[in-house]
């Protein structure tokens, strides 16, 4: 296989493991307001992702990582032109990192309300804007020659696009939900159920809609399936979820956002970032690539390391793997 | 207005304030993690409380430490793409593999494993929970292993070819890459220079309660432990720093020669090494100096008699081999931060020596006020490493990627003046807010001291409390 269509399918597969795996704590931070009744439930909501948000907020760092490496002019014409958004995430990802960390650290009810807010915002901001990036990826954006972006912020402010952060902001607070109906008991467990069902329903009516564009206007074949497959497993999961049964549900909704992705660098390919004003501008697979040495060294690392990676990360989630409930929360702060 | 909006001069000021800034976190992630694995092994092996106070203690200041690093380590990542986009494409063929392996070998392990042992206590078995932060120590040094290698190709290129007709440089040789000569006496230099920030951390949390006269269970112990870790990275930081010395004379004569202020090629006992200058260094009006000769040319060459090669020369070479130009860093700064790097190295580790003969066979200094120099341990480190820093990356100026690509060349040609400038005070505003939170925090944790282990539920035998630390 060319080494660039195996490097596509690798940032491909990051990018996947990083929605599916941030996606929920995303989820878990926006629904603090809605299931967090006290400060005992919402520590709860918060270790339910404790041990594992900082490895899953790693996966986008890899992926950025093995975007600079295989694809250089892609990294380069994405970071630079994609500027004011990115500063966003980045300002979020700050502000909700250090709130997990800082807000059990006092005990006054204002430190850790301010602390909540930030979680809760430094969750929905990325949640929605990942989405506007990639639905402005795949529809294409004003590059030059050099393969600058020469639109301003508000172009990316499209429609499509919106559509598109809508479809991620309420897949990953669906997710989310539904996680933390997995993983806690209690009340608190059949809150989470009662609202991803609320949240669900809403979903499915903005990602089939988000799906169906993206196909109709910039799909494939392939990425027709995908996006259909998503469809699907977005259906069945609000209907395992109806039924009580909470891992079948998030699975499905892990299957549903791997496959949503999918379908965008599906229709993407071969492109990697379309010029909407002159395909003769566009980078591709071909010319945004590294040279075939350095993508050589990268396949070998990655093909002898990520497997090694998923198994430690699912021996995590299988230590991890009992519900947490009100009786885990010592009644004073420990700290 | 438009010198005010320059993206280059923007971009330029916001990598190094936010650089700098995720360097102030790296060093103690570093040290401490190897800090904590030693003290939980000292308990796993005599199961005495007192180290397994210890443990947690430093466990909680890491932790704290270890957010920040994380958050701002991501901004640094991003940024090449987002102001330096020209600089990514010229070299993301060579440069993006290190930082790809950085993220696939270490990050992912470091993220991993801290996970386990933060929330691991009552999940794993003893010495599973000992091993899990013992990996994520190993992942944090592979780590700046990895950054460091990608660094020094942008001091020392080596391993690549370049492609004309794309316009950029090519790997060509990985092995090459990953033992450059900078990189293999960076990296020792870097790593000493952790700890040794990490000892002034240590001397000063254990200082400030002793001074009290508190906690001394712990406290001496951990005196002990940071001073003789002091010492020892000290005097480890001091001999690779000469091997560091002598591969940058080697491959970039120019940042020496800026660092000692040398415009005129010498020899020997001209080869001087000025301790102190009154006045401008560049020597035009010199008032006053302290020289010590021949020192200049022993650090730069180990002899006596080796020439230095000064600004003035290496200019006019510098013109010949890459066209007009000016290609001399700012003079007053390399020479001031290679001082400073040197003076508060030395400094610190006297305090550590002192600290050690007056502690000796377990005394009390006699003059409380020396508990709280002791203090000062761990300030002048963190500055001692940053000043390292800023000598190493300004001196390598006006070069982004030393003799293939300038920095003018480097910045995104799509960003507007604009938008850096929001980003650098949106960057500020919210680093500079946490750097009061975090210091705080940190100085709250060091004040309230070791506290005693949470006891085992009696029903379930799980570590009460331990599991939820959120
Ligand atoms: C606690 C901190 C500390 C201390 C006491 C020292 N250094 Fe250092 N030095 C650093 C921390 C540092 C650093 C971690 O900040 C740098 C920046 C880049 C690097 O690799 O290490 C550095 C860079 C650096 C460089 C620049 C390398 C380059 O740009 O290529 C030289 C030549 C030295 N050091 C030499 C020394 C000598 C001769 C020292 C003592 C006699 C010394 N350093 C003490
Ligand atoms: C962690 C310690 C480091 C510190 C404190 C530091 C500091 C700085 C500073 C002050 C600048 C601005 C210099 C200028 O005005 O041009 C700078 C620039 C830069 N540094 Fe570093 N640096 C560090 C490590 C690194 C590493 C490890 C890399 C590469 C992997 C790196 C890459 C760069 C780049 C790309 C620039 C921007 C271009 C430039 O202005 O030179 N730095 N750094
Ligand atoms: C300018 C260049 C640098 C870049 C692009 C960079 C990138 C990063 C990133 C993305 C993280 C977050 C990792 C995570 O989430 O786990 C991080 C944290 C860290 N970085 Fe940096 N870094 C730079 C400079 C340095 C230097 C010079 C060192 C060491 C000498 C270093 C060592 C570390 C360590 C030990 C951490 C702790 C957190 C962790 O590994 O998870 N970094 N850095």
């Amino acid at each position: 296989m060319d080494l660039t269509i195996l490097w596509f399918c690798i940032v491909g597969f990051l990018f996947v493991g990083y929605f599916v795996l941030d996606g929920f704590d995303f989820g878990v931070g926006m629904s603090l307001p809605f299931l967090g009744k006290d400060d005992t439930d919402r520590r709860v909501l918060i270790n339910t992702i404790g041990p594992v948000w900082d490895l899953n907020e790693t996966w986008v760092i890899v992926a950025g990582a093995a975007l600079f490496a295989a694809f250089p002019e892609w990294y380069a014409t994405l970071f630079s032109g994609f500027y004011l958004p990115l500063l966003l995430i980045l300002i979020a990802l700050i502000l909700r990192g250090v709130s997990f960390e800082y807000r059990h650290q006092r005990p006054e009810k204002a430190w850790k309300a301010r602390f909540d807010r930030m979680i809760v915002v430094g969750s929905a901001v990325p949640a929605f804007l990942w989405g506007v990036a990639f639905a402005n990826i795949v529809q294409g954006v004003a590059l030059d020659a050099n393969h600058d972006y020469t639109g301003s912020v508000f172009d990316l402010l499209n429609p499509y696009a919106l559509l598109g952060g809508a479809t991620t902001l309420l897949l990953f607070f669906t997710h989310g939900v539904v996680f933390v109906s997995l993983k806690t008991d209690g009340d608190i467990r059949a809150r989470a159920r009662t609202l991803a069902t609320r949240s669900g329903a809403v979903t499915i009516v903005v990602a089939a809609a988000f799906l169906v564009w993206t196909t109709l206007a910039y799909g494939s074949l392939l990425s027709a399936v995908f996006a259909l497959v998503a469809a699907l497993a977005l259906v069945v999961s609000f209907l395992a979820n109806l039924r009580g049964r909470e891992g079948a549900a998030f699975a499905l909704m892990a299957g549903t956002i791997g496959f949503a992705v999918l379908s965008l660098f599906a229709s993407l390919f071969p492109d990697v970032m379309p010029a909407s004003n002159d395909a003769a501008n566009s980078l591709t697979i071909e010319n945004a690539s590294s040279s075939a040495y350095t993508l050589q060294i990268m396949s070998w690392v990655a093909l002898i390391f990520l497997p090694l990676i998923l198994a430690y990360q699912g021996f995590t989630y299988w230590i991890f793997r009992k519900r947490v409930t009100r009786a885990h929360i010592p009644v004073e702060a420990a700290h | 207005m438009n010198e005010l909006l320059d993206p280059l001069i923007l971009s330029r000021w916001q990598f190094g304030l936010t650089t700098i800034y995720h360097f102030l976190f790296v060093p103690l992630t570093i040290g401490l993690a190897v800090t904590v694995a030693i003290f939980q092994t000292a308990w796993v092996r005599t199961d005495k409380e007192k180290y397994l106070q210890l443990t947690r203690f430093f466990g909680k200041i890491f932790l704290i430490n270890f957010a920040m690093g994380v958050v701002t380590g991501i901004v640094q990542e991003f940024q090449f793409g987002m102001n330096w986009s020209d600089y990514s494409r010229f070299v993301g063929d060579v440069f993006g593999a290190p930082l790809a392996l950085e993220g696939l070998l270490a990050f992912f392990l470091e993220a991993t494993f801290i996970g386990l042992w933060i929330f691991g206590w009552d999940r794993l078995p003893k010495k599973l929970h000992l091993a899990s932060i013992w990996i994520a120590a190993l992942g944090s040094v592979l780590s700046a292993y990895f950054i460091i290698a990608a660094n020094a190709f942008m001091q020392n290129p080596v391993g690549f070819r370049i492609n004309e007709v794309k316009g950029r440089a090519e790997l060509t040789d990985i092995w090459a890459l990953l033992t450059n000569k900078v990189a293999l006496a960076a990296f020792p230099h870097t790593i000493f220079a952790c700890f040794m920030v990490t000892a002034g951390l240590i001397i000063a949390a254990a200082a400030w309660h002793l001074y009290r006269n508190q906690h001394l269970e712990t406290m001496r112990p951990a005196l002990k432990f940071g001073l003789w870790m002091m010492v020892i990275a000290g005097g480890l930081t001091v001999l690779t720093g000469d091997q560091l010395g002598l591969a940058m004379v080697e491959t970039q004569p120019m940042k020496m020669a800026a660092a000692e202020a040398l415009y005129n090629t010498s020899t020997g006992a001209a080869a001087s090494f000025s301790i102190f200058t009154l006045g401008t260094p560049d020597g035009t009006s010199e008032l006053f100096s302290i020289r010590i000769p021949y020192l200049l040319s022993f650090l730069s060459t180990h002899t006596f008699d080796g020439t230095v090669e000064g600004i003035n020369d290496l200019q006019a070479q510098y013109v010949q081999a890459y066209g007009p130009g000016d290609y001399t860093p700012t003079v007053w700064i390399t020479y001031w931060a290679f001082r400073w790097m040197i003076a508060l190295g030395m400094l610190h580790v006297l305090i550590a020596v002192a600290g050690l003969w007056l502690t000796r066979k377990g005394r009390d200094p006699k003059w409380r006020w020396m508990w709280r120099v002791a203090v000062w341990a761990f300030p002048l480190s963190l500055g001692a490493m940053i000043v390292g820093w800023i000598f190493t990356e300004m001196g390598r100026q006006p070069w982004i990627v030393f003799s293939l690509l300038k920095t003018s060349d480097a910045v995104s040609p799509g960003i507007s003046g604009l938008d850096v400038l929001i980003s650098l005070i949106a960057f500020t505003a919210v680093y500079g807010t946490l750097a009061v939170v975090e210091f705080r925090l940190i100085k709250k944790a060091i004040q309230k001291g070791p506290e005693a282990a949470p006891e085992p539920d009696p029903e379930t035998g799980e570590l009460q409390h331990a599991a939820t630390v959120y």
